[in-house]
Formats: C-alpha cells, structure tokens, sequence
C-alpha cells in the first residue's frame, strides 16, 4: 500500500529549516550538559550545599 | 481592556495544521537580541563591581541566565503583542506578524526559557539571584505588556523597572544580596527609560495611535511629552552622578556622568526646544540616539573606574 499521499510532505526549504531548528535545539542542550559539568567541577562537593 | 479593535490584523496567521517555516533566525528575532545586549552589558558591570570574587564559569553562567530570561521575557512579548504587532511599521515583520512564528510555538520557547533561566539560575547560581531574574521576567510580562502597556501612558514608567533590573541581578549572583550601589544602578536605568522611549515615540507617534498604544504622546500630546522628556532628564543627569558621590565610584566616573548628563540634558531642551517640521524630528532622533550612548558609556565609566580601584589606580568601590 502506497502512503505517498498520507499527511503533510514537507517541502524542500521545510525540512531544511527543519533540520536547522533541531541542529540548534541539540547545540542547546549540549551547552548546558557542558556548563553543568563545567559548574560541578568548579563548585566541587558543595554544588549541592549553598544557602538559600 | 484592549484598545485594539476587532479586524485589525493585517494577515491572517498560518493554522496549526501548516507546517512550521521558521528558521533559526526567527527564534533568535524572538529574542530581541539588541534589548538583549543592553541587558546583558549592564549585568556584567553588575556582577564585576560587585565585591567579592566570583569564578568565571559562574559569571558566564549568570549572564547566560540573564540573557536567556531577557529573551524569554521578549518572546513572551511578542507574543501577547502580536495584533499590535501586526499594525505598526516598526514591528510589522516580526516572525510572528509575519507569519513564520506561530503564537503558540512563541509562547512554548518563551516560557520554556523563563523557567528553564530562573532554575538554572538558581541551581547553579544562587536563589537570590534567581528569584531576582523570575520577579524581573514576571513584572515584564504580566506587569508591563499584559496590563500597563495597552492602559496607561505610564506604561514605560513603570514598566521600565524591568530593564533595570539586570545589574542588580548581576550584583546579586556574586553576594547573594543587593545594596545600596545596585540600587543607584537600577535606579540610573529606571530613569533614562522614559526620556529614550519617548524621543522614540516622538517618531513613531502615528503608528502608536494606529495601534491603539496609549503612549504619552498619543494621550497627551507632542508638547506635554517634549516637557516630561526634560523633567526625567533634569532627575537623570544629578542621579548619574550619584555613584561618585556615595563613593561607590571615583571622581573619573563622577566627570564623565556629568559631561554625558550634560550632553543628554541639552539634547533633551533641544527636543523640547524645536517643536516644528525636521528640526522637532532630528532633536528626537538626535536625543535617542544620544540616550543609547549614554547608558552604555555610564556603564562602561564604572565598570573601569571599579577596575582602576581593584588595581590600586583609582577611587572606586574596592573589592
């Protein structure tokens, strides 16, 4: 069975910017890995010990 | 109550069901990315003034937070003022109005982007600091664009409170406490805000009353607005030099404050001065333009006046 015409087909320029916002959504998430990391070792065992 | 009327958006927006077209570039216009520098170069002198040591990777971390909540509180902007969007030139193709944002996907990345700045903020940071950048994000949206923006010509008064906020958070991520000097700092923002919105309003008078923007201009007229710009001036250039003056900042500070104050205080009586034709409109350009220097070279006077001290040249605030 053919599904050629099931749902929305994106368009050429659509995926392109498609798979631009997801490039970018992971940049993001892995800058914030990275600065979560990056702040553990600066904060050392007290990251979880501050005053509120 | 929305002065906006019914019908007034230009183009209908794209349904759910289409397929998004935004491109990277439109999320960052969401953004506002040069409110974001403003926002940003005052929270780093906030958080370098302030005494005390703070490790440079929780610095960046602050000022990335502040920058992403100030883009956050843009976004969520953007999209509650899409239909005035819509109508005026100035804001005509924001990624919303221009149809390759939709509202929703706005609202999404812009909350997402407050909660997510204020928890890392605070967990990495410290909770002072975050609950700071939550109340500041908060009086932006809910205060200032959701209600004061569309009911009175007050609306940049009061409102202008959360884009002074940023140095005080700055200063707050370093001593987990605000003081006296992040005061005079968000108190220096506070009132330059009314005299450079409104030289900008001055320009764009016509395309506040398309929109239904109770700017002061639009409910008060050209004359009584020239008149207000010079009064906040007059508080504006004393108040600049006020860091100088309970010693938070050197003499050096103290001198460029007040050249720049008096520059921005005679540009401001050259607004209120020329009322007529290209004349009226130049000193308006003139005294905004002028007002986006001042800001940033004040900042900059303290922020080097504070390094001079550090290193033992100078008068200021020493660590």
């Amino acid at each position: 069975m053919s599904d050629s015409n099931d749902g929305i087909v994106l368009t050429e320029e659509q995926k392109r910017r498609r798979r631009a916002r997801s490039i970018a959504i992971a940049v993001s998430l892995g800058v914030i890995v990275v600065l979560f990391y990056l702040v553990t070792l600066v904060k050392g065992p007290a990251v979880l010990n501050r005053p509120l | 109550m929305s002065l906006i009327s019914e019908g007034a958006l230009s183009k209908p927006l794209p349904s759910l069901a289409e397929p998004s077209l935004a491109g990277v570039e439109d999320y960052l216009a969401l953004l506002k990315p040069r409110v974001m520098s403003l926002v940003v170069f005052t929270a780093l002198v906030g958080l370098l003034v302030a005494p005390g040591h703070v490790h440079p990777v929780i610095g960046f971390t602050a000022l990335l937070c502040i920058a992403i909540g100030a883009g956050a509180s843009g976004a969520l902007n953007m999209w509650y003022d899409a239909d005035i969007d819509a109508i005026m030139t100035r804001t005509l193709r924001r990624p919303i109005p221009a149809g390759r944002v939709q509202p929703g996907e706005a609202l999404a990345f812009g909350a997402t982007l407050a909660v997510g700045s204020v928890l890392v903020l605070g967990v990495l940071v410290n909770w002072f600091a975050a609950a700071l950048l939550a109340f500041t994000i908060a009086f932006y949206v809910f205060v200032y664009t959701m209600w004061l923006k569309r009911s009175t010509p007050q609306n940049i008064v009061i409102g202008g409170a959360a884009g002074a906020f940023p140095p005080m958070i700055g200063w707050a991520a370093v001593t987990g406490d605000v003081s006296l000097a992040p005061f005079l700092m968000f108190l220096i923002i506070f009132l330059w805000t009314p005299p450079h919105f409104w030289a900008l309003s001055l320009l764009r008078c016509d395309d506040y009353a398309r929109a239904g923007v109770p700017m002061l201009p639009v409910v008060s007229g050209l004359d009584e607005t020239r008149k207000q710009i010079l009064i906040y001036t007059l508080i504006l250039a004393p108040v600049g030099i006020t860091p100088s003056l309970f010693g938070f900042a050197g003499p050096i500070y103290g001198a460029i404050a007040a050249i720049c104050g008096a520059a921005m205080l005679y540009l401001a009586w050259r607004v209120y001065r020329d009322r007529e034709g290209e004349v009226a409109a130049s000193a308006a350009r003139k005294l905004f333009a002028f007002s986006l220097l001042y800001v940033f070279v004040l900042f900059a006077a303290l922020l080097a006046d504070n390094l001079l001290a550090r290193l033992g040249f100078g008068f200021g605030l020493a660590p």
